[in-house]
């Protein structure tokens, strides 16, 4: 199914000895590297107690800043504004403008994968918050309400390629006549129809992967609304009782708009989530079929297709994207400081 | 599993989620929102959520040739189960691949000293932005928090150009995913610790300065004490977020049985064995087992955490 992924290299680690010697070693390296870590740590703090009184509140400053932001420069804005370089560059770094762009929103695979982005987008935030909350509110003061919510806020533990697998399987084709080892393909046995080969056949099969994200994240939605639903006063629930209120007009007009804040933080956080998904296409179809999303067309283009500076201006597209996103953050981030 | 209970009345009140106590239960007035009704929907909600899980968790048990042939919720009817799939994936290394084995133990190489770096750099950082006052300290935290929302795959060509150069070198080795992971996790780190740590009452850091503590002695001492619960539940994230990455893993880690991790393994082995249901599904589970044993002995911490750092917005 994945062509494009190279087959590892023969393994040397073949008795079970050279295995438990091996375990060992890259566990004693873990160890050293932290050992180590922590030494450096502590000696330059130490040194930054006696430092000369003079500047010393500096010295203690750069310190403890100084590691972080020297990291994140160095890690995450240098290669930033490089991505944002190479996206107008060439392959010899010769500038060429928006020409990669042109690439992006003109080739045909490419526009394929941004309308397959748009729709992740469109459904993922949408679907998982909508059957989050309404699950909250269903379980919501009833008995084993712990255990309905572990059960649902399960995926969010596990890895998506563990979740891709576990949904490969659920989705496994066999040739009408045959017994049937996808279970949602036995589903559709015994309701009379044909087995269906989930992920090959487009466009629909992009539903089938994004369910796969829902599933993942309904669980998040889940736990963080449903924190929410309990803040709400239980006066205004009696209140509106009162007036004859039904348990549907009061979830709209009560716990709605109490939660507001709430359903913003996970309809954007789902979003940004979306956005950069990844392992879920990789794993399950490698953006075959017509299913490639931005994130792993970019991984694609740059890493298996030698053509980093399209995949360079696919992750600007992809910054772009989450901009207002950032924007909306920073800016209730700053009321909630001047608040305080 | 402890329950969630919401520390504040708005989860957007404060972004110090992590740092709030847990109230004592409320009394709360029976009146249920919902009907019977609404109990069925959750229930059946309850069990698609779960029929994926339960299938691969019974098929990972069963031999191959029942796998291949009958679906597991004939198990009743094609009675049978078996280790030999786990002993396959665990212990055999054929031509083509190695064991799975060695993959988990790289899993922990790369997850736990990940860890241990953002949580230490992250507590030194969110310290000085929230108790050393400089100037331009509010301008570099937004910054900071800014840079938890840019995507990863802005910074991973020239990332792993960097790793690259001659006199680091370290691309396709544990120091390269180390590294590329700690960066890509402290911004969140940073954020949510100086949540935590500057809601330390103003009182106990002004008195230990009064009796002559410097920065260090007051960050190890008063500091890291207090911060216990915020670490907790970070260390927990962190685990989990490292633990279950794929796309760093692909990058930096050279993609060899000397480095990779069980995720790119398992990404792997289903693209080249996706046939063989009853080696996948005992792979995927073994890449799971770690993840959900965290979760399930440790959901409060992760539900806390979770609260905190999606106050976000």
């Amino acid at each position: 199914m994945m062509s494009t992924l190279a087959v590892p290299a023969l393994s040397l680690a073949g008795s079970s000895d050279n295995f438990w010697a091996d375990a060992g070693s890259k566990l004693g390296g873990a160890l050293i590297a932290i050992v180590v870590f922590l030494a450096v740590v502590g000696l330059l703090m130490f040194f930054a107690d006696r430092a000369p009184k003079k500047g010393r509140d500096f010295i203690q400053l750069a310190l403890f800043v100084a590691p972080a932001l020297v990291l994140l420069a160095t890690g995450l804005i240098w290669p930033a504004i490089q991505t944002m370089w190479q996206s107008v560059t060439d392959r010899e770094g010769t500038f060429v403008g928006l020409d990669n762009f042109q690439v992006v929103f003109t080739d045909p695979t490419m526009l394929t994968v941004l309308r397959n982005t748009v729709i992740w987008v469109l459904i993922v935030p949408v679907a998982s918050t909508a059957i989050g909350l309404a699950y909250a509110v269903f379980i919501d003061r009833s008995k084993g309400e712990k255990v309905l919510k572990s059960l649902v806020f399960m995926p969010m533990a596990i890895s998506m390629v563990g979740a891709s697998i576990i949904w490969g399987f659920m989705y496994t084709y066999r040739a009408e006549g045959f017994d049937q080892i996808g279970f949602l393909n036995q589903v559709l046995v015994w309701l009379g129809g044909t087995p269906h080969q989930f992920l090959n056949v487009p466009p629909w099969n992009t539903f089938f992967l994004i369910l796969v994200f829902v599933w993942i994240q309904t669980g998040f939605a889940m736990v963080v609304l449903s924190a929410a639903i309990k803040g709400v006063p239980t006066e205004l629930h009696e209140a509106a009782s009162l007036d004859g209120a039904s348990g549907w007009q009061r979830f709209w007009s009560v716990t709605v708009p109490w939660i507001r804040g709430a359903l913003v933080v996970v309809l954007t956080t789902i979003t940004i989530a979306t956005l950069k998904v990844f392992d879920i296409v990789r794993t399950m179809t490698g953006g075959q079929f017509e299913t490639s999303v931005i994130a792993n067309e970019m991984y694609s283009r740059a890493f298996r297709l030698g053509q980093p500076a399209i995949g360079a201006a696919l992750a600007v597209v992809l910054f772009i994207m989450v901009i207002p996103i950032i924007v909306y953050n920073v800016r209730t981030l700053r009321q909630h400081r001047e608040v305080r | 599993m402890s329950t969630p209970t919401p520390p504040r009345t708005e989860v957007d009140a404060d972004l110090g989620g992590i740092a709030a106590a847990e109230e004592p239960k409320a009394k709360r007035v029976k009146q249920r929102l919902t009907s019977r009704g609404a109990t069925a929907a959750a229930i059946v909600i309850a069990i698609l959520w779960t029929i994926p899980t339960f299938g691969l968790a019974i098929s990972s048990f069963r031999p191959e040739r029942e796998v291949k042939t009958t679906g597991w919720w004939t198990i009743f009817e094609n009675w049978g189960w078996t280790l030999d799939n786990y002993n396959t994936i665990l212990f055999e290394s054929g031509a083509s691949s190695a064991s799975l084995g060695s993959y988990f133990v790289n899993s922990f190489v790369i997850t736990i000293p990940t860890t241990i770096f953002v949580l230490a750099l992250a507590l030194m950082a969110a310290y000085a932005f929230a108790w050393i006052p400089f100037k331009g300290a509010s301008w570099l935290f937004v910054m900071v928090f800014a840079l938890q929302i840019v995507p990863l795959q802005m910074a991973l060509i020239p990332l792993l150009k960097i790793f690259n150069y001659d006199w680091i070198d370290i691309s396709g080795t544990f120091a390269a995913v180390w590294v590329a992971h700690t960066i890509f996790g402290l911004p969140l780190a940073i954020f949510l610790l100086h949540n935590f740590i500057s809601e330390i009452p103003r009182d106990v850091m002004e008195a230990a300065k009064v009796d002559g503590s410097s920065h260090t002695q007051t960050f190890t001492r008063i500091v890291l004490p207090l911060s216990v619960p915020a670490i907790a539940s970070l260390a927990i994230f962190q685990f989990l977020w490292v633990w279950n990455d794929l796309l760093v893993a692909l990058v930096f880690s050279g993609g060899t049985v000397k480095t990779a991790p069980l995720t790119q393994r398992l990404a792997e082995f289903a693209g080249d064995r996706g046939s063989d249901w009853q080696l996948l599904t005992a792979a995927a589970f073994v890449s799971i087992i770690v993840p959900l044993i965290v979760f399930f002995s440790l959901q409060r911490y992760f539900v806390r955490g979770l609260l905190a750092g999606s106050t976000k917005g």
